[in-house]
């Protein structure tokens, strides 16, 4: 009896043990991310101003600012977003909604699930070599947004097919009932109730392709870049120009590493503030993601 | 009657517009293994297979170049090891607290919080390496570089644990809750519930999660770039800095480099090994699920 009350205790004192060890653990994670925020916070604060945003970089660290970077990282975001997000939509509903059980079906669901895996340098290189150099795009705005497209394409496919399983057949049903077609019940009822979680997972996605570095220095992206790129909207006809596309650019994480990378202190400073900005954007972008998947939740009541 | 027939011919063009959406994904990969065996196939027509996997040298923007992979896949495999030493106890602990011990309300809060970690841009987890760990350390190991393997390891061990602990968690939050309460019925704790019932029959989720730990250990690149130096070594030496595949990668495509020369193309056959190396563990990862998987 002693010994069956002893090995209780026993259990009992490793089960509490490890309580403290996970949440020990939990925190390791957090420890870090906190670290690393004041880290960058205490380097970088004091570069911050509206000069660090409106000044082109330089050779003098303290003249040095970012705003080829954030202007560059725009308008790759913009082309990202522009073809990921039609394509990503579309191969979702169909993944969803039409694909019959076949061997394709299959295939196009194993590769999407292997895409995840393949380490996005490799995109990069593909990239160098079919867009870059095969279809002559040039290391321009163009080539970076398609080849950041191609790469959240994936997660962008995933969150639109778990959104869209998420509306209940009933709701189909009642559409197909009134004698709509399978894309009117889509179009107008699918669509609309998944958009929440789609649009929470495009944001997830394009916060990933913000931070992206290695695979637009694969494609050749410039670090120093000292003028911005034509802008799209112009005084005489046809008031919008597309030359933007194929200008050289440089965003924001390439301008970070290109500082972190001089011996200078200094320069390490404008590093910092660089990863400040960044970090705020990526953050930021998350927050309001893990907000809409609340607020659509708590709306939607079927 | 030709309206219903128009609209017939619609459904069809959209849906044959929605199949190509998603082919396009099959596309990327055929796009990404064409290239790679395109240009490596050039490479390899410039040195030997028996070269590449056997010479202790890789010095190829060198007057005297040698094409030899070992070095680059040394400095692959001790980043990733220490990575994987942080990332698996770490991330499987933190799985079976929250899956099995956090009050609900904690874990709605822990776990996107966790998840925000692997948000952080890789490029200011390599300042953080090189200008926050790598000092840390210096305090300890007095004798170590700058750039040095250890520091980047262990920082992307840490931001590779959400993707290790998330999905270990979903696999065992799947676990059905009668075959924990039988467990839970004849005395064990939530501990050895944890370890003996819960965690091999979520293996194959676990695995999975694994799997996808070490894709992300393997490319990582920022980190390796900025903290663990572009010098390749052939060294198991940790305290050592090294050039990861990666890390090449990036080296030589900042340089302006001519299309179509041998150093050109060794990036793709670069990549085409660490794609290999992937692969393999992928499909490793695969017979072990296969060969533990708890059928319920």
């Amino acid at each position: 009896m002693r010994n069956i009350e002893k090995n209780i205790a026993r259990r009992k004192a490793l089960d509490a043990l490890f309580a403290i060890v996970g949440l020990l653990a939990t925190f390791v994670g957090m420890i870090t991310l906190a670290a690393l925020v004041v880290d960058l916070a205490v380097d970088g604060a004091g570069r911050l101003s509206l000069k660090f945003f409106t000044s082109f970089p330089s050779r003098f660290p303290s003249e040095a600012g970012i705003l080829s970077a954030w202007v560059g990282t725009t308008l790759v975001m913009l082309v990202t977003a522009v073809t990921a997000v039609p394509v990503g939509v579309a191969a979702g509903v169909y993944l969803e909604e039409y694909a019959p059980k076949n061997w394709l079906s299959a295939l196009i669901e194993i590769n999407i699930a292997n895409l995840a895996g393949v380490p996005s340098i490799v995109y990069g290189l593909m990239a160098l070599g079919l867009f870059v150099y095969q279809l002559n795009l040039g290391h321009s705005i163009l080539t970076a947004g398609l080849t950041l497209a191609l790469l959240i394409l994936p997660i962008v496919i995933v969150a639109t097919r778990e959104a869209v399983r998420a509306v209940p057949a009933t709701i189909r049903e009642a559409a197909y009932a009134l004698g709509a077609t399978r894309w009117q019940t889509i179009r107008d009822h699918v669509l609309p109730y998944s958009t929440g979680g789609i649009l929470t997972g495009v944001i997830i996605a394009l916060s990933r392709a913000i931070g992206e570095t290695a695979p637009l220095i694969t494609i050749g992206a410039l670090t120093f870049i000292a003028f911005l790129p034509e802008p799209p909207l112009k005084a005489e006809f046809p008031f919008v120009s597309f030359d933007w596309l194929m200008s050289p650019f440089t965003v924001m994480p390439i301008q970070m590493f290109n500082w972190m990378s001089r011996p200078q202190h200094e320069f390490h400073v404008n590093a910092a503030a660089a990863g400040l900005v960044l970090m705020a954007m990526t953050l930021a972008m998350n927050a309001f993601a893990i907000y809409l998947r609340h607020r659509f939740r708590k709306r939607i009541k079927w | 009657m030709s309206r219903l027939k128009g609209r017939r011919i619609r459904e069809r063009i959209i849906e044959l517009f929605l199949f190509l959406a998603a082919l396009s994904s099959v596309a990327i990969t055929v796009g990404i293994v064409g290239v790679l065996l395109y240009e490596s196939e050039r490479f390899f027509r410039h040195v030997s297979l028996v070269d590449f996997l056997t010479d202790t040298q890789w010095t190829v923007l060198f007057a005297d170049p040698h094409y030899g992979i070992l070095p680059l896949v040394a400095g692959t495999a001790v980043t990733s090891a220490i990575a994987l030493l942080v990332a698996l106890p770490l991330g499987t602990v933190i799985a079976i607290y929250l899956s099995e011990y956090a009050h609900v309300k904690a874990r709605e809060i822990l776990k996107p919080v966790l998840e925000l970690l692997s948000a952080v841009p890789t490029v200011v987890f390599g300042y953080f390496a090189l200008l926050f760990v790598t000092p840390l350390l210096q305090r300890v190991l007095p004798d170590l570089p700058g750039f040095n393997m250890l520091s980047a390891g262990i920082v992307i061990g840490i931001m590779i644990v959400p993707y290790v602990s998330s999905l270990s968690e979903d696999a065992m939050k799947a676990v059905p809750a009668h075959i924990r309460e039988g467990s839970y019925a004849m005395g064990a704790t939530r501990l050895q519930t944890a370890v003996r019932v819960v965690v091999p029959s979520a293996f194959s989720g676990i695995a999975s999660a694994y799997v996808l730990g070490f894709s992300r250990a393997v490319g990582e690149t920022m980190i390796v770039a900025v903290a663990a130096g572009t010098q390749p070594s052939l060294t198991l030496n940790p305290t050592q800095g090294a050039a990861t595949i990666t890390a090449y990668i990036v080296q030589v495509s900042l340089g302006d480099l001519p299309h179509g020369t041998v150093a050109y193309q060794s990036i793709f056959a670069a990549g085409l090994t660490l794609m290999v190396m992937t692969l393999a563990f992928n499909i490793a990862g695969y017979l072990l699920r296969k060969r533990f998987r708890e059928k319920y």
